[in-house]
């Protein structure tokens, strides 16, 4: 470690985590400090403490209004995190239409959506899953013969947690809007890292998470588009328009809107310095290890992510390996989560089981350096090649022969 | 991120006895695919004493699988067929220092690649008799699997039950609902609904504090009664006399009389009754003369009218 710490690198380690969570910008903690204190007010009060606040929260409003490209203020309702923000769509889609009974989603959504879903069809909602193919991208002809006037919503995600694999979520909104369907789109992985302008879009509906774009945890948005029929959740108080009661977190509100205005003004570094660094990273990693690939679909995927299956070897001991050097990413094996099921995206893009547990996911943010993917790029090549050396399924110089059928073990 | 012990990351970080071992005449493959763990252990057995000269590990695992087989490894090393097949993947575990619920799965898999070593060594075809479930119960490691053929085999009807049978949910509760669920796709199988209003109602812990010594309201005054009762006969030969005013929980408040009024041995007598209503009540009781009883209701604060406040 040099003495020198820049903001990736955070205590002594290199934070490859970004779409697990961020680091709250500096700034974004500055803007926030005084609402905790002397702007304590109740933004619906008749009086300056409350006024005050009113002020900052139509200024944050505005800020993300800009970020997402909205029509208008009034669209944006602010909600705890991106998982409020999925159920509350979903759920007013549902009430607001009683006579709509099916949902359309993808087999590869976050749990937010993916639980609830099947939560519903307990209810008796049908519920269709959209499959992907080997490189995690949708058949858009499936998806068209699914759009009825039997279908409540759309619920697509507009990128990946896990590969950063895009959906054409615009093309997706059209083609629901013309059928006369909901569309919603879970965006809390795509907002601050692609270029949004909702208001030339047929998108219904969006779901922004405060803490994947180095705001703090405990904040999200609802993008609710002008007209759109609307059930509330959360019923109460006049907040949020009587769209979502309950008094307004407003000093996070505040730091959310400071996290829009400053993913805004470095979208275009998102663009080409993020991106070139985690090409580095991907490139320097392909090609010192041998018997691993990049999961997902690479031409059109987030700026930030990259997600590679190491083959023969498990997600966790790679983790913990890396954890002893400093480096934080994540993986989509089984035990890292603490389920028996390797990750349900990688599953779904039938990536062999042998390389799903082997899944590790490295994603950046503007706070990483070309010296720490230097680090990174030096550091995994060992780690893995250690860990083959405790698998069964490696010799000495490489995979075994036939490696299914040399190590065959029996199954629980 | 798993609260492994440092045992645990120890072995992990520095296995032991890794990789297969030359000259073996022991081979144990056995893991779940699904769940990301497969081991191949070697053993080398001597065939005059049966003693385990040397054992090595091959793990296609996470951290606590490395570990595992590592301990695994160490402990049977030394040991005949006949010592290691009594290890047991508790033995394991604490080998380690423990291993997260979610994690003891590692452990099972150690213990069952362990007697399909010993079961290749004599020839022998060793079958898995246990399935894996999705882990329900965080605080005992159990699984669906297990909760469901249980119930199905005791015919289990409530979440209560299951917790007496596995102890599934008996812990933080937060995994009721996965056993309702279980118990209602069960419960389905054989034609029946699964009835949540069927489970004994919650025990309230507030216990009214008459029933306290096992005895209602009236029959403990009553009690009180009768021993105070008993103790007169006593005092009247000394030309003094007590009665019972009031019990209030703890409080048991008498009128003393005649010569006991004013009596210097007052008190003396008051902590004897006291004792003895203590001993035949089985609880604590205080005894406190009458006189210390509020006399009537306390006195309400009187409501000044509205309107005579506005004209004052």
């Amino acid at each position: 470690m040099t003495a020198h710490m820049t903001m990736g690198t955070t205590m002594d380690g290199i934070y490859l985590d970004n779409n697990a969570t961020t680091r709250v910008d500096d700034e974004v903690v500055t803007a926030m400090l005084p609402y905790f204190t002397e702007q304590f007010g109740n933004p619906s009060s008749m009086h300056q403490f409350g006024n005050r606040v009113g002020h900052a929260l139509k200024t944050a409003r505005g800020q993300i209004q800009e970020l997402i490209g909205a029509a208008h203020d009034s669209e944006i309702i602010f909600t705890s995190c991106g998982t409020e923000s999925d159920s509350t769509a979903i759920l007013s889609a549902l009430r607001a239409q009683p006579n709509r009974r099916e949902i359309i989603t993808t087999n590869v959504e976050h749990p937010a959506v993916l639980a609830l879903c099947e939560h519903l069809e307990k209810d008796g909602y049908i519920v269709h899953y959209l499959k992907v193919d080997m490189k995690g991208r949708l058949d858009l002809r499936e998806y068209q013969a699914l759009l009825s006037d039997k279908v409540a919503i759309a619920s697509i995600m507009w990128a990946n947690n896990e590969t950063g694999t895009l959906f054409p979520v615009k093309k997706m909104a059209e083609m629901a809007f013309d059928a006369g369907v909901m569309f919603h789109t879970d965006a809390v992985q795509a907002v601050g890292k692609v270029p949004i302008d909702l208001k030339r879009t047929a998108i219904s509906m969006l779901s922004i998470s405060g803490h994947k774009l180095h705001a703090p945890k405990g904040i999200g948005v609802l993008y609710l588009r002008r007209g759109v029929r609307f059930r509330p959740m959360l019923r109460g108080g006049h907040q949020e328009r009587g769209r979502r009661a309950g008094t307004e977190n407003s000093a996070f509100i505040v730091g959310l809107g400071k996290a829009a205005e400053l993913a805004l003004q470095h979208m275009e570094e998102e663009q080409t310095r993020v991106r070139d660094l985690r090409d580095r990273l991907e490139e320097g990693i392909l090609s010192a290890v041998p018997h691993c690939f990049v999961t997902g679909d690479p031409d059109h995927r987030l700026p930030n992510t990259c997600n590679i299956a190491f083959e023969f070897i498990e997600g966790e001991a790679i983790l913990m390996l890396m954890n002893k050097l400093g480096i934080a990413a994540s993986s989509g094996s089984a035990c890292t989560s603490g389920s028996l099921e390797p990750s349900h995206v990688m599953r779904a893009m039938d990536i062999p089981y042998t390389a799903a547990h082997g899944s590790i996911r490295f994603s950046l943010s503007r706070h990483n350096t070309e010296a720490e993917i230097d680090r990174v790029i030096e550091a995994i090549p060992p780690i893995v090649a250690q860990l083959r050396k405790l698998s069964p399924y490696w010799g000495a110089d490489g995979p075994v022969e036939n490696p299914e059928a040399a190590f065959a073990p029996a199954y629980s | 991120m798993w609260d492994y012990s440092e045992t645990v990351k120890e072995h992990f970080y520095n296995p032991r006895n890794a990789g297969a071992i030359d000259g073996a005449n022991a081979t144990g493959d056995v893991g779940s695919l699904s769940c990301g763990d497969a081991l191949r252990l070697t053993l080398k057995v001597n065939p005059d004493t049966e003693v385990i000269e040397d054992a090595g590990f091959q793990t296609f695992g996470c951290g606590s699988a490395i570990a595992s087989s590592s301990a695994l490894t160490e402990i049977i090393k030394g040991m005949t067929l006949e010592e290691a097949l009594k290890v047991s993947n508790q033995d394991i575990a604490d080998y380690l220092d423990g291993l997260p619920p979610e994690k003891m799965h590692c452990s099972v898999m150690g213990r069952e690649a362990l007697q399909a070593a010993v079961a290749d060594y004599k020839g022998e075809e060793w079958k898995d008799d246990h399935e894996e479930g999705a882990l329900i119960c965080k605080c005992f490691a159990v699984d669906a699997v297990l909760i469901e053929e249980t119930v199905r085999a005791n015919g289990l009807t409530t979440v209560e039950e299951v917790a007496h049978y596995t102890k599934a949910g008996g812990g933080c509760a937060s995994c009721h609902e996965g056993i309702e669920e279980i118990l209602a796709k069960v419960l389905a199988e054989a034609g029946a609904t699964f009835d949540p209003e069927a489970a004994p109602k919650p025990v309230v812990e507030a216990t009214p504090a008459a029933l306290v010594a096992g005895m209602t309201g009236v029959q403990r005054i009553k009690k009180i009664d009768e021993v105070i009762e008993s103790l007169r006969p006593m005092l009247q030969a000394d030309a003094g006399d007590v009665e019972l005013v009031e019990v209030m929980e703890d409080k048991v408040y008498v009128n003393m009389k005649g010569a006991c009024i004013n009596c210097q041995l007052a008190s003396v007598t008051l902590n004897g009754i006291q004792e003895k209503l203590v001993e035949e009540l089985g609880e604590f009781i205080r005894v406190i003369p009458a006189s210390q009883l509020a006399k009537g209701p306390a006195k309400k604060p009187a409501m000044v009218p509205l309107g005579e406040l506005v004209q004052s």
